[in-house]
């Protein structure tokens, strides 16, 4: 490896703390051809100009820093919906809680378990999507995933699913370190629905590669809550057909340090991506970082990026996103925004937009912006009778919802809408 | 009903002085107007009432049915009964103007040791009052005046005293963007609300609002003091010669 020392002894440290898993049948190439690139690239490092805002330290340690288990009450996001619950205890799936995955109306398989049969269309996905993802910028932990990941879900969609796939994330060991990886295959014109939840371990690397063919539609919506100790670094990975759709929202509250990237491949002409996230923070603690990478290389693609996140008492919150446009790719309607809301002077948001564009026909606009609580609303707010901090909450929610209205469905937007609200009644100052 | 005496503020920041002893009893029932120049402290004084932070009362004291209110928050003032109808209402994307109007009335009973108003009884008195403004259920479910013409606004300014239901209300430039029409559906708006007890305040740059609100008093504001007080002629005499004349009668 001709990498630094200091890279090179990270690198080595961890690799030794982890175990390929026996028998990975076809996942075995994927994951020897992952390794090498882990070898090949080393792990992230804070002076990697990628992880200049986000200290890698604690997610590539051999060993995960404790994390204080949740003792709250409040019941898990998705409880109330129509959905397959497939459950995995910190990183470990739990057949007994969970739902039979038929009832899905999709084609559900463990990656532990999948692994082993002969054929399986996941065979030709599996690191695939994550490996192509490494130019120009490299991703080393979802390498690292690929290569040692434990288990996961397939899925194949070749039609509209009945139900929403729920995975739930729990998190019963204080130092407990998964690696899941997830591939998801929505088939020509076919349509599902990926609901995720839960705090996963004391530290999480997670990948999931969605792959949509022509016409194909992929939601997407994630709760990352509830434990305030806990560490992940999450990728996720979509290509998308021509005509088909592909949308994912992120909630984040609480969480030492998150680490969540998305990077969409626009391959197919008239698709459209749309990628948003609300994050909440409190405490010097706290650091979210949300990093995008979309690449459009066909003609008449939307892609729509909104961040929005909300920061209190010392949090951090980061975002980098790119908007990468090749050659030929005409038409593109690129839009990114990212905007932080800073309640107090403690708080900090650190925002690197690009754009890169190789093409010459395209719309593409973005812009970043981080200030205080608008003090006239305020007013106008509290001249009606309302108290000062429930006015603060509500022009809040205010700042988050345009990302909350990116989710489709309703009845998700409205919890979503309403674990925010008791999220800021829990943390007025 | 509304009591000031003396009332001299001044801007936080800047330190400079904008009312300079401001005197004014608004009496349960009255519509008091205040007419004055630009900058001479109109809305200034609507603000200093109204509890905006950014201004310093130096001197003087304001009180609501004898009750100071100079030391409370501004949510407290208008638990205690007072409104202010914004020049320029705020916009507040995602913010539905139903959920706005609720937190508002339930804030306020809450405040006030009342119980909260269930959500079919709100529903049914603001689709009420709603309809007496011309204010559709469409314009109820947006966002709080994102995307309102400016008559929308103001009359969306009405709506919210008439579902507060406050002692004194203090209209500051509220004919301001308003066309005849707009003008005159606002006006009928608050004088529905005319009520012996309740006072009004009613600030304005022209007297042409004053021809639909028509007041018992007009004062006459010139450089953060009242220089004269009288009936409705008073603001026509403003119309028909300026401010200029009364500046120089009073210097």
């Amino acid at each position: 490896m001709g990498l630094p020392q200091a890279k090179l002894t990270a690198t080595e440290a961890r690799l030794a703390a982890l175990d390929m898993p026996k028998a990975p049948g076809w996942s075995s190439l994927a994951r020897a051809a992952a390794l090498a690139r882990v070898e090949s690239m080393g792990l992230p490092g804070r002076r990697d100009e990628y992880w200049r805002f986000t200290d890698p330290a604690e997610l590539l340690a051999p060993a995960p820093v404790p994390a204080a288990l949740f003792r709250g009450e409040d019941k898990p996001v998705f409880d109330d919906m129509d959905r397959v619950k497939l459950v995995f205890v910190d990183g470990v799936f739990d057949a007994e809680a969970s739902d039979d995955p038929a009832l899905a109306g999709v084609e559900i398989s463990r990656l532990a378990e999948a692994q082993a049969l002969d054929i399986h269309w996941a065979a030709d996905l599996y690191g695939v999507l994550e490996a192509r993802a490494q130019e120009p910028v490299e991703r080393p932990f979802a390498a690292l995933n690929t290569a040692f990941a434990t288990d996961g879900v397939l899925i194949r969609a070749t039609g509209r699913a009945e139900k929403p796939v729920n995975l739930v994330y729990l998190h019963h060991s204080e130092s407990s370190d998964a690696v899941l990886h997830h591939v998801i295959k929505v088939e020509a014109g076919a349509d599902l629905t990926v609901l995720e939840n839960g705090p996963a371990a004391a530290r999480f690397n997670k990948v999931m590669e969605v792959d949509i063919a022509d016409g194909g539609a992929f939601h997407h919506v994630r709760v990352q809550g509830r434990d305030h100790e806990r560490r992940a670094a999450t990728h996720l990975f979509a290509r998308l057909g021509r005509e088909s759709t592909f949308k994912s929202f992120t909630m984040t509250a609480n969480g030492a340090l998150t680490r969540n990237e998305c990077i969409i491949e626009l391959t197919g002409d008239d698709a459209v991506a749309h990628v948003a996230g609300a994050c909440v923070g409190d405490g010097s603690d706290f650091h979210h970082d949300d990093t995008v990478f979309i690449t459009h290389d066909a003609e008449r693609c939307e892609s729509r990026q909104v961040f929005k996140k909300v920061l209190k008492n010392g949090a951090t919150g980061v975002f980098q996103g790119k908007i990468l446009v090749q050659p030929g790719a005409q038409k593109t309607d690129g839009y990114q925004i990212s905007q932080s809301l800073l309640l107090d002077e403690d708080s900090q948001f650190l925002a690197k937009p690009e754009l890169e564009i190789y093409a010459d026909d395209v719309a593409c606009s973005h812009g970043s912006t981080s200030g205080a609580i608008d003090e006239t609303a305020l007013f106008y707010l509290r001249s009606r009778g309302v108290p000062r901090s429930e006015a603060v909450d509500l022009m809040v929610l205010s700042f988050l919802a345009e990302a909350i209205e990116e989710i489709e469905a309703e009845a998700i937007r409205e919890e979503i809408t309403e674990r925010l609200a008791q999220w800021l009644a829990r943390h007025r100052r | 009903m509304l009591e000031i005496k003396n009332l001299r503020a001044s801007l936080e920041e800047e330190g400079k002085e904008i009312l300079k002893g401001v005197n004014l009893t608004i009496e349960a029932g009255k519509v008091h107007a205040i007419m004055g120049p630009n900058g001479s402290g109109k809305s200034t004084l609507s603000y200093v009432l109204s509890g905006r932070d950014g201004y310093e009362v130096t001197e003087g004291s304001v009180t609501l049915n004898g009750e100071d209110i100079l030391g409370m928050e501004a949510e407290e003032r208008a638990a205690a009964g007072l409104f202010l109808a914004f020049q320029y209402p705020v916009e507040i994307p995602g913010v539905g103007n139903m959920t706005f109007l609720r937190t508002a009335v339930n804030a306020q009973r809450k405040a006030r040791g009342q119980e909260e108003m269930d959500a079919a009884s709100f529903l049914k008195e603001v689709r009420a009052k709603a309809k007496e403004l011309k204010i559709d259920a469409e314009m109820l479910k947006r966002p709080v005046n994102v995307g309102f013409s400016g008559g929308e606004k103001k009359r969306n300014e009405i709506l919210q005293m008439a579902m507060l239901e406050p002692k004194v209300c203090i209209l500051d430039e509220t004919d301001s963007g308003l066309d005849v029409d707009a003008m005159k559906l606002v006006a009928d708006g608050v004088n529905a609300m005319r009520s012996s007890d309740r006072g009004f305040l009613v600030i304005t740059h022209y007297q042409r609002l004053l021809d639909h609100i028509v007041p018992d008093v007009v004062h006459i504001m010139v450089d953060g003091r009242i220089i004269k007080t009288g009936g409705p002629e008073l603001a026509l005499e403003v119309e028909k010669s300026g401010y200029a004349d009364l500046i120089g009668e009073a210097a």
